[in-house]
């Protein structure tokens, strides 16, 4: 292989040292433990959404007040449920994650001699 | 010349300095690659947020989307939730871990751990073809928008507008590079909020802030009745329409993440934090935008009158936001709809300058740093040869741009820019999902994932009813597809091929990778995860 700046072949041993720390493995499991479920949950019930306007129309077109039919209702509740879903992770992220991100990320550098810094 | 001309072309002109201004602003004090390419990595969550909602906030959601719910009722609205909801997968699993884990584009984050050149191609021809698909919509719509203000329908004037748009494109481009861009941008998203506001205020006002009311009179106004309110108006007509409909929502909400001019901008903030902050925020933006859109869409089609949604439906929706203003400022002729007509389109002018120099700014970065410097010269490239090479393809994509908008302008642009999305989910989020997800994946599941995915988006879209075989309309008499009647090569019954290339897309990243084997892809997840997750060593922002 010609391929001279071939990311594959400088592999930088810190990186296997700190995968092996137990907060990493911490990190690893709470970030996914939130992001996998939570992907399922918000596609779930966007594809729930997607379905019912197309195969459910007379139930999405009971009028809750006046002209607003439950197709509105459900579809407000969509933004209103991204919106949510975003604090929570923002809240999730900046309490369970970044504080261990924080400390690998320290040791890293430490670790390092400051060669990136 | 008409007193609301010269007021337009003014206001026109007013857009254009501005934006020309920041340019040079920036690229006064904008050196190397990395501003170049990220803006030094200097802005703000905020910043960034706002320049992510400049970027996304396209013609094809002011004009397009608008105008599908003008047309479409319910329908319309449908797009903007895939729009929204989309959000999320950028948010949860892709702009921190892109950010940490890539340097200035979607390739990256791939060439990261496996063989450089073969990723890097197939990364940058994906990079180009969605740039391009989109960049398309937004040139069609510069041309209509230009067309209604001057009162011209002249074929020759839509395709000027069109050149001129381009060539305004690359100026941005090579001038400013990505400091300038994301300035146009946020520009571009104050402007385009504030005067989305404007006319939603002065819409509800006309039904007492009464939605109910607003509806009500849409619907009676359209002649569609209760039906306009529903689902189903337009993609519930028969079983194809509503998978139909079905595949264009999973392109709509998997194809952000793998947009590839929304993935760069994750990389123009100091770090992952604040890429983060920069989603959340534009989470907001967007939201509230489409909230918007909802209402000039349903107010379009409550207080335009006949001629003026006759037009609209001639436009295939793109006019409704510009008719609606004029409409609510007192109408055709008076000062106040030419005023608040001309400020609108102006708007819409910013909106489209400032996303087709991202789309631009974007595949000239991947054309240079992917494709020139890593495949063709070993990566051995100078930073300002590399900047060169980038210099020189925003003009030749920006010339390929230009070409191909002239016989699309007959599509509704929304429906241009879902295409878009469907190939940036087909091939782009696969091959992102599965590189930080699962140690195995490897180059040929990337490569398969990327080309298949590609080609399957595309390729279906050639078979479709879009391309030919729809017929003429009943009423007009029309050709519905873009080639000549008499040419029928459509087997592909639905217009939107994500259902199919979707999955086709993961699943070909999935065989490829259990077909080969390649030890220091694996070796090196380790690293891409721990980078990823923690920032060790991620791109830091430059000093100045």
């Amino acid at each position: 292989m010609t391929d001279a700046h071939d990311q594959a072949a400088r592999h930088d041993p810190v990186y296997d040292d700190l995968a092996a720390r137990p907060e990493f493995a911490e990190l690893r499991s709470r970030y996914r433990g939130f992001v996998i479920p939570a992907t399922v949950a918000f596609l779930a019930w966007y594809a729930l959404y997607v379905l019912m306007s197309m195969f459910a129309h007379d139930f999405m077109s009971i009028k809750v007040v006046g002209n607003i039919n439950i197709a509105l209702v459900f579809g407000l509740l969509q933004f209103l449920t991204t919106f949510a879903l975003a604090y929570v992770y923002s809240r999730y992220s900046n309490s369970r994650l970044d504080p261990l991100a924080a400390q690998l990320a320290d040791s890293y550098y430490d670790g390092t001699n400051g060669r990136e810094r | 010349m008409e007193g609301h001309q010269i007021l337009t072309t003014t206001l026109f002109l007013g857009v254009v300095a501005l934006t020309v201004g920041i340019t040079i602003w920036a690229s006064r004090n904008s050196s190397g690659a990395a501003d170049h390419y990220a803006g030094g990595r200097g802005f703000s969550g905020f910043q960034n947020g706002l320049a992510i909602g400049g970027d996304y906030m396209s013609a094809a959601s002011f004009l397009g989307i608008s105008g599908a719910i003008a047309l479409s009722g319910y329908d319309g609205f449908l797009y903007s939730i895939g729009f929204l909801v989309a959000w999320l997968v950028a948010l949860l699993l892709v702009a921190e871990v892109l950010r940490n884990s890539g340097r200035y584009t979607m390739a990256d984050q791939l060439a990261y751990r496996m063989r450089q050149k073969p990723v890097r191609m197939a990364a940058a021809t994906s990079t180009v073809v969605v740039s391009i698909f989109y960049l398309l919509a937004q040139m069609v719509g510069a041309g209509a928008l230009v067309a209604l203000l001057l009162g011209v329908s002249s074929e020759g004037l839509k395709n000027l507008t069109i050149f001129f748009v381009g060539a305004l494109m690359i100026f941005y481009v090579t001038v400013g590079g990505m400091k300038g861009t994301t300035w146009v941008q946020i520009v571009k998203a104050v402007l385009l909020m504030a005067g989305s506001a404007l006319i939603v205020v002065l819409v509800l006002a006309k039904f007492g802030f009464n939605l109910s009311e607003l509806l009500g009179t849409a619907a009676q106004n359209s002649g569609k009745g209760g039906a306009f309110l529903e689902p189903g108006l337009k993609y519930g007509v028969s079983t194809t329409s509503k998978i139909d409909f079905i595949s264009l929502g999973i392109a709509l909400v998997l194809g952000t993440a793998g947009l590839p001019h929304i993935l760069i901008r994750f990389y123009t903030t100091p770090t992952s934090r604040d890429a983060r902050k920069s989603v959340l925020w534009a989470i907001g933006l967007i939201g509230v935008f489409y909230l918007f859109t909802l209402i000039l869409g349903f107010g379009a089609a409550a207080l335009l009158d006949k001629d003026a949604y006759a037009e609209v439906a001639a436009s295939g929706g793109n006019l409704a936001s510009p008719l609606l203003a004029e409409a609510v400022g007192g109408g055709p002729g008076s000062t106040g709809g030419a005023v608040l007509l001309a400020v609108i389109a102006a708007v819409a002018f910013a909106t489209i300058l400032a996303v087709v120099a991202g789309l631009t700014l974007t595949s000239s970065v991947s054309v240079a740093h992917d494709l020139y410097n890593s495949v063709f010269r070993n990566g051995q490239a100078t930073e300002a040869e590399e900047i060169r090479v980038s210099r020189i393809a925003a003009g030749v994509i920006g010339l390929i741009a230009i070409v191909l908008a002239i016989p699309a302008q007959k599509l509704n642009i929304a429906f241009l820019v879902a295409l878009a999305f469907a190939v940036a989910a087909s091939a782009n989020l696969p091959a992102i999902i599965y590189n930080m997800f699962w140690r195995r994946f490897n180059t040929r599941g990337a490569l398969w994932s990327i080309y298949g995915g590609l080609i399957s988006s595309v390729g279906l879209v050639i078979f479709s009813p879009i391309v030919s075989g729809k017929g003429v309309d009943a009423v007009t008499g029309k050709n519905l597809s873009l080639l000549p009647t008499s040419i029928d090569i459509s087997w592909f019954p639905l217009e939107n091929p994500g259902i199919v290339s979707i999955p086709l897309g993961f699943l070909l990243g999935y065989l490829g990778t259990i077909t080969s084997k390649e030890p220091s892809a694996e070796e090196r997840y380790t690293e891409l995860e721990v980078r990823a997750l923690t920032g060790a060593g991620a791109e830091q922002a430059s000093k100045h």
